[in-house]
């Protein structure tokens, strides 16, 4: 049930190579309820993806599809109720020590949704870098640190950077302060960077600047980043994979022009037709979807789109649909796309 | 038409002002802050103006009294005059020099008070709510336990049992017995924090939980710290002089409580000798108040949702 | 005036609302055909000022603009450009150190400024109501969606019990909620469904402008999009004025008729809809536009607008945009554009000062005088190479 792995330009990733993370049948749930009702929340079920070297990986997906618990789970914040993380081969369950942990958490670090509430306000914006880099890299010293330091910040664009280490969160606008993110993660010299909605409560018209350093940062610095959002025109414009997500499993997922080019499962051609574009003609389909994605407790066995599918069939009732390659690196969970028949739900 | 480069200038763009104001947003040190902060709300003004000459009087009462406290050289029960600005005492003792010099027990007990239980408070509080589980259940338990015994009767207790209670086991009864409070609250605004992004971050980072409640935590909430700690001067100021009035304090130390101590044994009030009552009484007052209005001015001050709006003329219609 | 076709799919009859005073469907009509040419909302150089500690803050300078009846206007800007604080002001809502301190709003020809609050009652929901931004969480959650739209009603003078109920059924069903769930409680529904409601209340005595601010923004894309064709089809059959900010301009682009570009306070840009789209005049608004990666088409590099917005809270010389502006010229830092009439538009850009594109000519100093708008046209073909970029 796993992806291809990626082939990427560069000699790093053959077919046969361990990738640089892999998920396996990677679940999460969490139980909600008092001691009287006592429910599963299936926040994550039978994940398995696979994130390459020098890729951009968008995670996409509405709000409680689980891409958010995903990132956490690779971020180690929650740990996973079944299933593994491998890492470069090695898997996270097996990484107790301190420096194991510490090691993991420099290669695979995070930036945070919120700009506002991901900065500490009381210290001074170089703060974050030069712990991360003092807990990471003891071997430089005081003057070491800082000339990093400086180097991170003009890499991610926040110039001049000796200025700028010096000023504090509340003078920063929200896309400077998401730059400070990425260079506090970029100081850690990470493979994987776990953006977890980077750019959505920014403006529209700086968006594109941290998209186009994400870009820079994959072709340029040589990292990977797993790009979490609920904006598949965005996903499109800075990732080389896609991967749809829906109700805690993934539904779609290949290279990011194939999928949107020739969607296969009906929740993404919904995505897809739902996307506003200004540039294209004004165009009213058959809007029959109320968008409501379900809260997964306690479900029963069964394809989680079946209600909102106008295509669902009997099986779509009864089996939960296997993610299966459909097309060359081109996989998806959909008993109706997968019996070879032509699927086009939403237009 | 070339195309801009992405890169971002740090700052407030810089677009063509009239009048440059000083550097804008820029971090100007945090006393100067204070310092306009201060001016600007009467609140804190007033309070500061008390709270300094109080301290005044504690560190150099010498100067401005100079009679002795203690000695009971002087007529009994004179009236307010030029030698003896407020009169005398039934013991024959200067009550403006009494005034003068008991301001540096009371505050000495205020500050002690305020500072030990905020750290007590701070450690319990922060600890309770970043380690959770158990630990949080453990240390609630112990808080509300101190919370809920009804407060003067205890302390008129452990202050029987000690007997003749000098500063310092005033400081610390009374900070046994007040630091449950300010340790609720604390616990509840750790909570709120709990969850915020930047501590998630310290923690993918890598950090260790003292580190991050030490560093990342407690310096955000430093206006409740201050709260927490004029909370608790003020009730030490409050408690501690009813402690001395009531008798359990040092009868021969020099302090406003003892004052009034002293005034009720020789029935001040009942025979006319209002202002060795009356004195102490308003010191104590103006202490509390100047506490409770830097209080309520930091608040004000550290959220600007709670300050006066000033309301602008509306257009009428045309 | 609308851009959706008439046989619009999933439009269902409305439901011949009849006990409900001075809203029945013929009478409606008959409304809307008296006044069809009239101004519903006239706002006319409003400004409003934020006194701060620091200075005085102008949030919303000079602004105007006409909504017709039946009209649906959206209001784009990014964050700080004053969008909300106009809404506010044209509502009525503004408190504390915000307030109107020049200009005007005539609603249905009456000004609205300075009347009391009772008046304002009587124009309030009935006439003009307002759905807020993040509206799921103004519900109050401790009491059922029913009961809030009772209170609502109540303080109309709706006393009836059977009337309240009938009509919060009847809003429920147009916004596409099954009415058993004026029995639920807020937390019991769905942020859409949280939404939906709210647009239902807004609708309960079928006012003639209901404003929205940023309606959509908390949900997702999809029941986003199934938001926004739900009120086009309301607006669509009950004939109310629509006045829609956001800062989503491709959200907005379907189904709006007018489009209103607002930046550091001011009106950048104002015109049909399409045509801003097609078209941007103002770098501002095209900038915009061109943030917005495409979901098909091919794939390019994008730029963004570098730089942020400026502080309100100081004074300019020339032009707010100029520090950010790729086109910007010298005269830009010192003259201040005023709005210029451009093909039927209305641009803040001294590039259009004298009719389409004329700075291109103008900026080599010949005498702005001798420049007309007549010769407008003839530029077109100097506009084309003028405006291409790599």
């Amino acid at each position: 049930m796993t992806e291809q792995a990626a082939a990427s330009p560069g000699p790093v990733t053959a077919d046969t190579a361990e990738p640089l993370l892999r998920t396996d049948a990677l679940s999460k749930h969490f139980k909600i309820g008092n001691t009287l009702s006592r429910r599963t929340l299936h926040a994550v079920d039978d994940v398995s993806l696979t994130i390459g070297e020098r890729q951009i990986v968008a995670l996409a997906g509405e709000s409680g599809s689980g891409k958010s618990t995903i990132a956490r789970l690779l971020a180690r914040i929650y740990k996973p109720t079944s299933g593994e993380i491998y890492f470069l081969g090695k898997p996270l369950s097996r990484m107790h020590s301190r420096p194991d942990r510490l090691k993991y958490a420099s290669e695979a670090p995070m930036v945070f949704q919120d700009p506002f509430a991901s900065i500490n306000p009381v210290f001074r914006i170089s703060h974050g870098v030069l712990r991360a880099l003092k807990l990471h890299r003891p071997e430089l010293s005081e003057q070491e640190r800082y000339a990093e330091a400086r180097r991170v910040f003009e890499v991610v664009g926040l110039v001049p950077a000796d200025q700028a280490l010096q000023r504090y969160p509340h003078e920063l606008s929200g896309g400077q302060r998401q730059r400070v993110g990425f260079a506090q993660a970029l100081a850690m010299r990470p493979r994987l960077i776990i953006a977890d909605e980077p750019v959505s409560m920014l403006d529209v018209s700086i968006r594109i600047g941290l998209l186009n350093l994400m870009a820079q940062l994959r072709d340029e610095q040589g990292v990977s980043i797993l790009y979490i959002t609920h904006d598949i025109a965005s996903a499109r414009y800075v990732a080389d994979r896609l991967i749809v997500m829906y109700a805690g499993q993934i539904a779609e997922a290949g290279p990011v022009e194939e999928v949107l080019a020739n969607p296969r499962h009906p929740y993404t051609q919904l995505l897809v037709s739902a996307v506003p574009d200004p540039r294209a003609q004004p165009h009213v389909g058959a809007e029959t979807d109320r968008g409501e994605p379900p809260k997964v407790i306690d479900p029963t066995p069964g394809c989680r789109f079946r209600w909102r599918c106008p295509l669902a069939i009997d099986i779509c009732q009864t089996v939960t649909p296997e993610l299966t390659q459909l097309a060359p690196d081109h996989d998806a969970a959909c008993h109706v796309a997968q019996s070879g028949a032509e699927v086009r739900a939403f237009s | 038409m070339a195309m801009m480069p992405v890169s971002t200038e740090v700052g407030p763009s810089t677009p063509p002002v009239i009048a440059a104001p000083g550097p804008r947003g820029g971090a100007r040190p945090a006393l100067s802050r204070i310092l306009r902060a201060v001016r600007s709300n009467r609140k804190a003004t007033v309070g500061t103006v008390l709270l300094v000459i109080f301290i005044l009087l504690a560190l150099f009462p010498g100067v401005i009294a100079h009679d002795n406290p203690s000695a009971e050289i002087y007529g009994r029960s004179l009236g307010p005059s030029g030698t003896h600005l407020l009169g005398t005492t039934a013991l024959g003792q200067d009550i403006f020099a009494q005034a003068v010099w008991g301001t540096r027990q009371v505050l000495i007990i205020a500050i002690g008070v305020g500072l030990l239980s905020t750290a007590i408070a701070t450690v319990i509080g922060v600890a309770a709510a970043y380690l959770g589980g158990w630990a949080d259940g453990l240390l609630n338990l112990l808080t509300d336990v101190l919370l809920v015994i009804p407060l003067f009767p205890l302390l008129i207790v452990i202050a029987t049992y000690v007997q003749n209670a000098g500063t310092v086991v005033l400081v610390v009864v009374l900070t046994l017995t007040g630091w449950s409070y300010t340790a609720r609250q604390l616990r509840a605004q750790a909570l709120s924090l709990r969850n915020r992004d930047f501590l998630e971050a310290a923690r993918v980072r890598g950090e260790r939980s003292f580190y991050i409640i030490m560093v990342e935590i407690i310096p955000t909430m430093t206006s409740l710290l201050v709260a927490s700690f004029l909370t608790n001067a003020l009730y030490a100021v409050l408690f501690g002089s009813s402690l001395q009035f009531i008798g359990l304090g040092d009868p021969n130390s020099v302090s406003w409580g003892t004052m009034l101590y002293w005034a009720e044994n020789n029935e001040a009030l009942q025979t006319g000798q209002y202002l060795w009552t009356i004195v102490p009484g308003v010191l104590i007052l103006l202490l509390g108040a100047s506490f409770a209005l830097i209080n309520y001015a930091f608040d004000e001050i550290g959220n600007p949702a709670l300050r006066p709006v000033r309301r602008q003329r509306v257009k009428r219609a045309r | 005036m609308s851009s959706v076709p008439a046989d619009f799919p999933g439009s269902t009859a409305f439901p011949g609302s009849t006990a409900f005073p001075g809203s029945t469907v013929a009478s409606r009509a008959a409304d809307l055909a008296a006044t069809d040419s009239a101004v519903m909302l006239e706002v006319r150089d409003l400004t409003v000022t934020y006194a701060m500690e620091h200075g005085t803050v102008t949030a919303v300078d000079q602004v105007s603009l006409d909504v017709d009846s039946g009209e649906f206007v959206g209001i784009v800007g990014e964050s700080g450009c004053g969008k909300s604080t106009l809404l506010f002001a044209i509502a009525q809502l503004l408190g504390g150190p915000a307030a109107i301190t020049g200009g005007s709003v005539r609603f249905k020809g009456r000004s609205l400024v300075g009347l009391t609050d009772k008046q304002l009652a009587a124009v309030r929901w009935k006439d003009l109501s307002v759905v807020m931004q993040s509206a799921m969480n103004a519900l109050n959650p401790v009491k059922s969606i029913g009961s809030q739209f009772k209170d609502a009603m109540r303080a109309h003078g709706v006393r009836s019990p059977q009337e309240i109920a009938e009509r919060s059924a009847e809003v429920l069903k147009m916004v596409g909620i099954d009415p058993t769930h004026l029995n639920s409680y807020p937390h019991q529904l769905s942020g859409g469904m949280r939404q939906r409601s709210m647009i239902a209340m807004a609708m309960l005595f079928t006012p003639d402008l209901i404003i929205m601010d940023e309606p959509t923004s908390a949900l997702d894309v999809v029941a986003q999009r199934s938001l926004m064709v739900q009120i086009k089809e309301l607006q669509q059959q009950l004939g109310f004025a629509v006045i829609f900010v956001t800062h989503d301009m491709s959200l907005v682009s379907h189904f709006s008729d007018r489009l209103m570009v607002m930046y550091a306070g001011q009106v950048a840009e104002l015109g049909r809809t399409r045509d801003v789209f097609d078209d941007p005049l103002h770098p501002y608004s095209r900038g915009l536009l061109e943030a917005f990666p495409s979901i098909r088409g091919p794939k390019i590099r994008l730029t963004g607008i570098p730089g942020s917005p400026p502080d309100l809270s100081l004074e300019y010389h020339g032009c707010r945009f100029a520090p950010r502006c790729p086109r910007v010229m010298e005269r830009c830092q010192t003259t201040p554009p005023e709005l210029y009439r451009v093909d039927g538009r209305l641009v803040r850009c001294l590039l259009h000062e004298h009719g389409r594109d004329s700075a291109g000519i103008d900026s080599a100093g010949i005498d702005s005088a001798a420049n007309d708008t007549a010769e407008s046209e003839t530029k077109a073909e100097t506009d084309q190479d003028v405006r291409s970029e790599p």
